[in-house]
């Protein structure tokens, strides 16, 4: 119970950090893509700059997680197709929804009912990923 | 109270986005906003069509409290903690006009895209469509999205994170300035 609330209380930390960093609007990311202002980029970059700090920190103090178990950070399979083709196709649909899934999320609760669909969509496409998945190159 | 009002800058949302990628660290679990997706797929039945839905979801329900908690958030923060727009750079203002799209500086998202009378159109219907799919398809097949891959990902120097980043923004990059001034 009180790691459900632990996970909620993030949820909501994020949520409105989101609404207030305007990560979420789609005009954020078409003017991002345009390259027409800093602000995302100061985002993606500092989170990125704290981030290495973060993991460089943690695995040289070999740290624990709060279960007493070493933070283990699995790294990707290697692999070229699969990171460069997915990431083309989910470019192309975060500039189109002007959202990736973490905005999508806040959106619905700011109360835009137009986002079912955008969800409706990524949970179609994440389906039939599942479906076509051993098709595909990787 | 002014300073939780405003736009929140770039230096202080990108470190308590890294903060948040730490605190789920120590929790034992990682930072990454997609993957819930497949969950959501699993508990609904996905598994009897593919077995990249047949896993222990029970173990990711953690997740989806994270998402609801950010539903929970983005319902707070909209409606009581922003009383002002994106303000949007001028260029941009003037190329969307010439998109068609005139809510800019106005509205949190363009209206001309998500408000309900654009929804209720086959072409407003479309795009919301095609662009969630995309989304969910393409953070599938690279593995992850924004959180898991461009923040987690690269914070630990994976080159497999940087290589779909790049994807990320050829994605974009094609969408905004060769698909846009077709389908808008």
């Amino acid at each position: 119970m009180k790691q459900t609330l632990s996970f909620f209380g993030i949820g909501l930390f994020l949520g409105i950090l989101f609404i207030k960093s305007e990560v979420a609007s789609w005009f954020r990311i078409y003017e991002m893509f345009q390259f027409k202002s800093f602000h995302m980029y100061g985002i993606i970059g500092s989170a990125i700059a704290l981030g290495i700090v973060i993991v460089k920190y943690l695995k040289h103090t070999q740290a624990k997680d709060i279960n007493g178990k070493d933070i283990l950070i699995v790294p990707k399979d290697k692999g070229f197709v699969r990171y460069i083709s997915g990431g083309i196709i989910f470019g192309l649909g975060w500039a189109l929804a002007g959202a990736c899934p973490g905005p999508m999320y806040v959106l619905l609760g700011s109360g835009f009912a137009s986002i079912l669909v955008l969800i409706l969509g990524a949970l179609l496409g994440t389906f039939a990923y599942g479906l076509l998945k051993n098709k595909l190159p990787h | 109270m002014e300073s939780i009002y405003n736009t929140w800058p770039w230096y202080v949302a990108g470190p308590l986005i890294a903060l948040i990628m730490f605190t789920l660290l120590k929790l034992g679990k990682k930072f990454g906003m997609s993957s819930n997706l497949r969950t959501m797929c699993s508990i609904v039945g996905a598994g009897h069509f593919s077995d990249f839905f047949k896993f222990d979801w029970k173990a990711s329900i953690w997740n989806l409290w994270i998402v609801a908690g950010v539903v929970a958030g983005g319902f707070i923060a909209f409606n009581f903690l922003t009383p002002t727009q994106p303000q949007i750079h001028a260029d941009v203002v003037l190329q969307l006009q010439e998109l068609g799209i005139n809510s800019t500086n106005d509205a949190f998202l363009p209206t001309e895209l998500f408000s309900m009378d654009s929804m209720f159109t086959l072409k407003g219907f479309s795009i919301l469509l095609v662009g969630g799919f995309l989304v969910g398809f393409g953070a599938r097949y690279a593995g992850g999205c924004t959180s898991g891959h461009a923040i987690s990902g690269i914070s630990n120097l994976q080159i497999p994170s940087l290589v779909a980043v790049i994807g990320f923004f050829i994605g974009g990059l094609a969408m905004v300035h060769f698909i846009f001034p077709l389908i808008f």
